[in-house]
């Protein structure tokens, strides 16, 4: 008899408890992200002091963003939208916002202005590349290489294709972007007319031709992991990949990998708010939060990208963990930026699929 | 009456879903749909003079336009037909800002001046090209070939064509390694048939420790292995067998794709061959030797043949699970053994061209169910035995 009525008032006190809990956290955002060291960079900037401020919002992070596109469109298709936010690069977002799966946003209105009272369509700028996208970073692709393996120290993007100053194997994305520019720029095409040059008669082959020269020499990553592991082994002596990557493998884990900043391509990384949310007045009100001038900066305590914010750019700090100050580190940082190349959005939504079939179609031959 | 449940499931869950999806691979209402009034001009229109259309179609053009652009959907017709001719994405996407300001005719030059490939009549003959509901171009492009605006079919030039490469190194690593996994499992098997229950059940947790592993460790695992730093090559370097600056490369390549599929794709042989084997009595094989066989003969002519239905569901299991394979080629194939599912996932995850996905996966499944029903015709699927 003890042991019912004491069953009983557990049963009560869990319940009361589960009613409790379910109470504090009334709306649950679904915000889709990258993982790795990049969610827990967003996880330590916003998330956390957020649902700190806000006991009635718990934000759940979802590591789907590689595939976040196709997953948001098949979810439209069958009319149940579940996410709340979703983290993608610029030009995923522009073909998310035409294929009308992202909600646009007005900057002045749904951001929140820098601290003198600058507003957010001007802090932003030029960043703001689609009216449904909503800038967090500037990240880069760019090289890192074994200080202990390479013949002699690389000093421009194309020692890449230099197989006597630098032997041994390489790792490039597999896929053109990026790497054509890097191709043409190399075989002496001036950087302003690297896309004239591409989109006509002849570039892909003169690209195409250009990697050959290494072709046996490159390993092909598909994962942004696999670069930082390859050259962990040493299985490659340079290869490209996010810069935010190289960063945790030189600074915190150790490697003997320098960064090759010459020629890095920026690229932007934001968020879009996908149409079909059912939390979107609370979604609004985190964006506002999160992408204020201080949650940008603080970001890059966590991870080596620069906020998108220009009022965010003195208030980058020292590395949360390590200590070391981070501004070197940044990809925007004038050392570093001396040759950069911007992600052309127009040019690759047009070109993308045909030059990704002639890229594979090449790959496959011997 | 009592498998009606699971037969409501499946048809729900998984035919139906399915249907929809090979579907894909001939729909092509988008055009239409996003551009009604300017596609039923276009129909009427003789591309053969080389003139472009007339006012009226421009005009209706607009029109369309401007509604496509409030609907947001304008920029998927023109990545519909960027497909087709590379440009068409940014046409539509440019013209839709431009035409917001189009507020009266003559739209023939306006829309010219805004964007120079509206004078072009190939420009319009796309566009007429995929006026059909209906189209052949998915399957065209998955088999390499494209059908030329004056509608002749051809193959593309050597430099674009890919897939059916792509179909025929799929089979053959496919049975490679079906192969290997036979050559393999069946010594395990027999092992496995003939000793004693007690290390019998010993080998066969050593035949499914591996099922219990991740697939991505498992993968990763022969990465390990198998790499140019890795704990094989630092062998064959560290016994003199081959030198430490030609090291060979066995990852990231065919061989890479073939070793780690036929290493994961193993059970599936030995599990069914092990069941097929334990039920062939071992009095057999004696009674076959007690008469005076060689003992090799008793084993090919007595005991062999009471494992073909083993041998047959093994090699139906593992060639349809490997022709189908995705992370594992896309991790250790490099650039030679990636199959043709990589390409699928490609398209359905990153390209977005879902109808061109649609029409590799229509014939994949043609191909295996044609092998299916040639191994019917062979061996006899009655013959196969799961255990």
């Amino acid at each position: 008899m003890k042991l019912t009525r004491n069953l009983a008032v557990a049963v009560i006190g869990a319940a009361s408890f589960a009613v409790a809990g379910s109470a504090a956290a009334e709306t649950e955002l679904v915000v889709v992200s990258w993982g790795g060291a990049y969610s827990a960079s967003q996880q330590n900037a916003y998330h956390a002091p957020y649902m700190k401020a806000n006991p009635g919002i718990k934000i759940i992070n979802d590591d789907s963003a590689p595939e976040a596109v196709a997953k948001l469109r098949a979810m439209n298709e069958v009319g149940k939208v579940t996410w709340d936010l979703v983290d993608a690069v610029a030009s995923d977002a522009m073909r998310l916002c035409d294929e009308g799966l992202a909600l646009p946003i007005d900057a002045d209105k749904d951001l929140a202005p820098a601290p003198d009272g600058t507003p957010a369509s001007k802090d932003f700028g030029d960043l703001l590349v689609s009216e449904c996208f909503i800038p967090q970073i500037v990240y880069s692709t760019t090289f890192g290489y074994r200080t202990d393996k390479v013949k002699s120290k690389p000093t421009s993007v194309c020692d890449v294709f230099d197989l006597k100053k630098i032997p041994g194997k390489r790792s490039l994305e597999k896929k053109p972007i990026n790497n054509f520019e890097w191709a043409l720029l190399c075989d002496g095409v001036a950087p302003d007319k690297i896309y004239d040059v591409m989109g006509s008669d002849g570039g892909v082959d003169r690209a195409l031709k250009k990697l050959g020269t290494i072709k046996d020499q490159v390993i092909w990553w598909t994962k942004g992991a696999q670069t930082p592991q390859l050259l962990a082994d040493g299985e490659v002596v340079m290869g490209s990949t996010y810069n935010g990557r190289l960063f945790s493998l030189i600074e915190e884990e150790k490697q003997p990998v320098a960064m090759l900043w010459d020629w890095q391509v920026f690229d932007l990384d934001g968020w879009i708010i996908p149409k079909g949310t059912k939390n979107l007045e609370a979604v609004k009100k985190f964006v506002r939060y999160a992408t204020d001038t201080q949650r940008l900066a603080d970001q890059a305590k966590f991870i080596s990208y620069g906020p998108a914010r220009k009022s965010s750019a003195p208030m980058v700090s020292k590395h949360a963990k390590l200590g070391i100050d981070m501004k070197p580190h940044m990809p925007t940082d004038p050392n570093n930026a001396k040759n950069t190349l911007l992600f052309n959005y127009e040019f690759w939504a047009d070109n993308q699929d045909d030059f990704t079939e002639r890229f594979e179609a090449w790959l496959a031959k011997k | 009456m009592l498998v009606g449940p699971l037969f409501l499931f499946i048809l729900f869950t998984f035919f139906i879903p399915i249907g929809d999806m090979l579907f894909r691979s001939v729909e092509n209402s988008i055009v239409t749909d996003i551009l009604p009034r300017s596609t039923k001009l276009l129909a009427d229109w003789d591309s053969t003079t080389n003139e472009l259309p007339s006012e009226a179609v421009f005009a209706a053009m607009v029109a369309d336009i401007k509604e496509g652009r409030k609907a947001r959907t304008i920029t998927r017709v023109g990545q519909r037909l960027n497909y087709e001719a590379p440009g068409m994405s940014s046409l539509f996407r440019s013209s839709a800002r431009k035409t917001k300001r189009m507020k009266e005719g003559p739209y023939k030059p306006a829309l010219i001046k805004a964007h120079k490939r509206w004078g072009k009549v190939e420009t319009w003959k796309v566009i007429k090209q995929f006026i059909p509901k209906y189209t052949a171009g998915y399957f065209l492009a998955a088999v390499d070939a494209k059908q030329e605006l004056n509608g002749d079919i051809v193959r593309l030039g050597d430099e674009k064509r890919i897939y059916i490469d792509l179909f025929w190194r799929t089979l053959r690593l496919s049975l490679i390694i079906t192969a290997l996994t036979l050559i393999l499992g069946f010594p395990i098997a027999y092992l496995m048939a003939i000793l004693p229950t007690k290390s019998s059940n010993l080998l066969l947790i050593f035949v499914l420790l591996p099922f219990w592993t991740s697939l991505l460790v498992r993968t990763t695992a022969w990465i390990a292995l198998l790499q140019q730093q890795g704990v094989i090559n630092e062998l064959l370097v560290f016994v003199g067998l081959v030198g430490t600056d030609n090291r060979p490369q066995m990852i990231h390549n065919e061989f890479g794709a073939i070793v780690a599929m036929t290493h994961i794709l193993l059970p599936f042989m030995v599990l069914p061959l092990f069941s097929v084997m334990k039920t062939i009595p071992k009095s057999y094989v004696r009674a076959a030797v007690s008469l005076g066989a060689h003992p090799w003969a008793a084993f090919w002519k007595v005991y062999f043949p009471g494992t073909i239905p083993g041998i047959g569901a093994g090699a139906i299991l593992v060639f349809i699970l490997a022709i189908g394979y995705y992370i594992t080629p896309e991790l250790v194939g490099g650039t030679t053994g990636t199959f043709i599912s990589n390409r699928i996932a490609h398209h359905i995850s990153s390209s977005l061209n879902w109808g061109l996905a649609a029409a590799l996966g229509v014939i994949l499944l043609g191909i295996v169910v044609a092998l299916y029903l040639l191994y019917d015709k062979i061996v006899g699927i009655d013959n196969m035995k799961l255990g």
